[in-house]
């Protein structure tokens, strides 16, 4: 009995972990972040367009809002931008931006030249604010309910399919739900 | 012409020399600020970037990654050490952001409780086997088995 059950069940562990562990959709490199359902960090930067104005996420409090970190250095963020200026054009949340690590010169010219889909972008040239939310990769989009809890983090470009299946249904129970 | 010869050893040591150099420049350039000047803070600064995954190069510690969140963060580590920070601040601050993964030494919980226990049940498990296969080859009877080999 045992000499069949073993090899059958040892089998069987390797089949799950193998399932898992060599899944091709799965990223080996994207990390659930801890912030899920945190508070997420406040922050208060220079505007990247008008280094006199400053724009923070407290005024946003009371909104379910999109947090999307990119800079001119990512490739992967010029690959995203269209998806950012659709769901801009949606109207259904704001997006705040923030510029990480980056010249103010070059985004202003970035902003000009892609179109601009944010409410207002923080500049982090220092990488503190970044550091704040966990980042570790260009870009990553957040999604923060109205009472400023993070409900979900997206690492990768944002294409529409992640939008719709991702987001969307989180926007919409977070205001059923009177968060 | 003896004594000459004698001085040419010498000589074939340069590009080592010069190797050796480069190489402790190159070590030197990943830290732009400097040693801290307390060398029990230094000390704990080398040991606490070391034990801090970089979440870039995912296969590098903050201390041995030029990637420039490695920096940023060797900088951050730097600053809570001068301010006072514990080193399990430090960690706690670091876990918040990023994670357990950015821990090389993840504390035992619910979540990496098999990892630690991993091998101590793949030993058990090989113990078991060598204990069955010595047990089957030695043919003796059951009854004649000594009972302490199992628990």
């Amino acid at each position: 009995m045992w000499k069949f059950l073993l090899p059958v069940a040892a089998f069987s562990g390797l089949v799950v972990l193998f399932a898992f562990g060599l899944n091709p959709h799965r990223d080996i490199h994207a990390l659930p972040s801890p912030l899920i359902g945190k508070p997420a960090p406040q922050f208060t930067l220079t505007d990247v367009l008008d280094a006199n104005r400053t724009v923070s996420n407290r005024s946003l409090r009371g909104h379910v809002y999109v947090f999307n970190v990119w800079a001119t250095w990512c490739g992967a963020c010029r690959e995203e931008h269209a998806t950012l200026l659709a769901i801009a054009r949606q109207k259904i949340v704001p997006i705040l931006g923030l510029d990480w690590n980056d010249r103010r010169d070059r985004a202003q010219e970035w902003l000009k030249e892609l179109g601009d889909p944010y409410q207002s972008v923080g500049f982090d040239s220092q990488g503190r604010v970044a550091i704040d939310w966990g980042v570790y990769g260009a870009p990553e989009t957040y999604l923060v309910d109205r009472r400023g809890r993070v409900l979900f983090k997206h690492i990768a470009p944002m294409t529409m399919a992640v939008w719709n299946k991702e987001f969307l249904p989180r926007i919409a129970a977070a205001r059923r739900g009177g968060a | 012409m003896r004594r000459v010869a004698g001085g040419a050893p010498w000589r074939g040591l340069l590009p080592v020399l010069a190797g050796v150099a480069l190489v402790a420049g190159v070590a030197q350039a990943l830290d732009v600020n400097g040693q801290l000047e307390n060398p029990v803070l230094q000390a704990r600064y080398e040991h606490v970037t070391q034990q801090l995954r970089c979440l870039v190069c995912q296969d590098e510690s903050i201390a041995d990654s030029d990637a420039e969140l490695a920096a940023e963060l060797r900088g951050e580590v730097r600053e809570m050490l001068l301010a006072g920070k514990s080193n399990a601040a430090i960690y706690a601050y670091m876990k918040a952001r990023y994670g357990e993964f950015v821990l090389y030494d993840p504390p035992v919980d619910g979540k990496t409780v098999f990892i630690w226990g991993a091998p101590f049940a793949l030993l058990l498990i090989g113990a078991g086997v060598v204990y069955r296969v010595v047990r089957a080859r030695s043919r003796l009877p059951l009854d004649d088995e000594p009972t302490s080999g199992r628990s």
